[in-house]
């Protein structure tokens, strides 16, 4: 099935979200693509509990608060939310373009608006030369299919939830090693006090140490070596399970066509549209003159870009410009 | 006007003028060094870690719990490594010796 709307709004953080609300103020519906499973981005993600200072009108907030707030606001223009992928290809059709996600998602649109932030946030892999060898066979940074584990040896590695979550749930199927640098974890206390218990009880074994190399053949890890403190030891495992959190990278974006400035896209500073007509880039990812990247930049970006899309959208239309406080047409977009 | 040494991935050392008040990552950022420091310096990833390698290290404060979680997603974590946003450049730390960790 292929999707229509509007404007296609690739990232789902502050300033994505924002764009939704600008852009429904004139009308135009908005699709948006984020890879993590929630919206947010960053605010979410890395920062949920920090407080930010500089928002407008909150002293004091934080990434979350924020990114609840911006979802209530443009609730009445009812976005399209398509997570767990990453947009990977466009192509230019007729009336706009043709955007392909990860997941199979298509959707047409007649404008992109590229909120990508720092980019879309990927499993950081340990640098390990052939770790690729083995990534999806042997190697996983996410748990898909337990099943497979069932009576394996596995190796998790990390001091988060993610690996402590897993450690615990696995014990019970599998024969799992916990593997972190130091004997103390950033993940929830009951996480963790459930794992030292299943430790004590000889149902999972820690490990004191840090990944080194792997070896094995036809896909499958069956060595692992790891240090700690400055001596070399290994282990046997079935699987290697590494949790280190998510980084950032620009992906597929950068094999678009769109001229780019070492990982920023350039844009003018009266639509921050591309290189590329109807293709607009607004937040962090975006780079001209004096460029701050603050949230609230992001935000007046936003605005401005929706004035063209609507150009593009309805070219015989013209838009007049109109306050929120006193427009009934605006009134009636918002629901009230 | 303080200086520290910074010796770069290909093993470059770089002498760059440091401000008090500075952090040690803004310091190698705004000198051009490749040090990605994502998320600005709010200590929300791991991707300015560095190593101390003088007996400066005896002057910095102590890693805090935030500084040392955020290390647990570093890979070649060692005794002398840091997150150079939570290192505030004062006179005491005048020379001091850095290297910027891999990628």
């Amino acid at each position: 099935m292929t999707h229509k709307t509007d404007v296609v709004i690739i990232g789902s953080g502050p300033v994505g979200l924002f764009a939704v609300f600008e852009l429904g103020l004139l009308n135009l519906k908005a699709h948006l693509i984020d890879n993590l499973d929630r919206v947010g981005g960053q605010c979410a993600e890395l920062y949920p509990e920090k407080p930010i200072y500089d928002i407008p009108a909150y002293p004091k907030i934080t990434g979350q608060e924020l990114t609840d707030k911006l979802i209530s606001q443009i609730k009445p223009f009812e976005p399209t939310f398509h997570l767990n992928q990453q947009a990977d290809s466009i192509e230019k059709i007729d009336d706009g373009w043709k955007i392909v996600t990860s997941e199979g998602t298509t959707i047409n649109a007649r404008c992109i608006v590229i909120a990508a932030g720092a980019g879309s946030f990927v499993p950081r892999k340990p640098p390990i030369d052939n770790i690729a060898e083995f990534e999806g066979t042997s190697v996983f940074y996410a748990v898909r299919n337990k099943e497979l584990f069932k009576n394996k040896k596995i190796l998790i590695v990390g001091g988060g939830d993610s690996a402590l979550d897993w450690t615990n749930d696995l014990a019970t199927i599998a024969d799992v090693t916990l593997m972190h640098r130091r004997k103390e974890f950033r993940a929830a206390p009951d996480s963790v006090n459930k794992m030292l218990n299943l430790e004590k009880e000889g149902k999972i074994k820690f490990l004191h140490g840090q990944l080194k190399s792997l070896s094995g053949k036809n896909k499958m890890i069956k060595e692992v070596k790891y240090s700690h403190e400055e001596k070399e030891y290994s282990i046997e495992a079935d699987y290697l399970l590494p949790f280190f959190g998510l980084k950032m990278e620009l992906g597929p974006i950068a094999n678009w066509g769109i001229n780019l400035n070492e990982n920023f896209i350039k844009v003018d500073t009266e639509k921050f549209e591309t290189s590329e007509p109807s293709i607009f880039a607004i937040g962090d990812i975006n780079t001209y003159p004096g460029k701050l990247k603050l949230i609230l930049s992001g935000f007046h970006e936003s605005a401005l870009m929706a004035q063209k899309c609507f150009a593009y959208c309805y070219p015989d239309k013209k838009n007049v410009f109109r306050y929120t406080t006193s427009s009934k047409d605006l009134h009636k977009k918002l629901g009230l | 006007m303080g200086k520290i040494k910074v010796t770069d991935r290909e093993g470059k050392l770089h002498e760059l003028e440091a401000d008090v008040g500075s952090t040690i990552m803004e310091i190698i950022r705004d000198a051009g060094l490749d040090i990605e420091a994502a998320c600005g310096g709010c200590c929300a990833c791991a991707t300015c870690h560095v190593y101390v390698t003088n007996d400066k290290i005896n002057e910095l404060e102590p890693i805090d719990d935030d500084e040392e979680s955020m290390l647990d997603q570093a890979f070649h974590v060692n005794n002398n490594s840091r997150l150079s946003c939570q290192i505030e450049y004062k006179e005491n730390l005048e020379n001091i010796e850095l290297t910027l960790a891999p990628e």
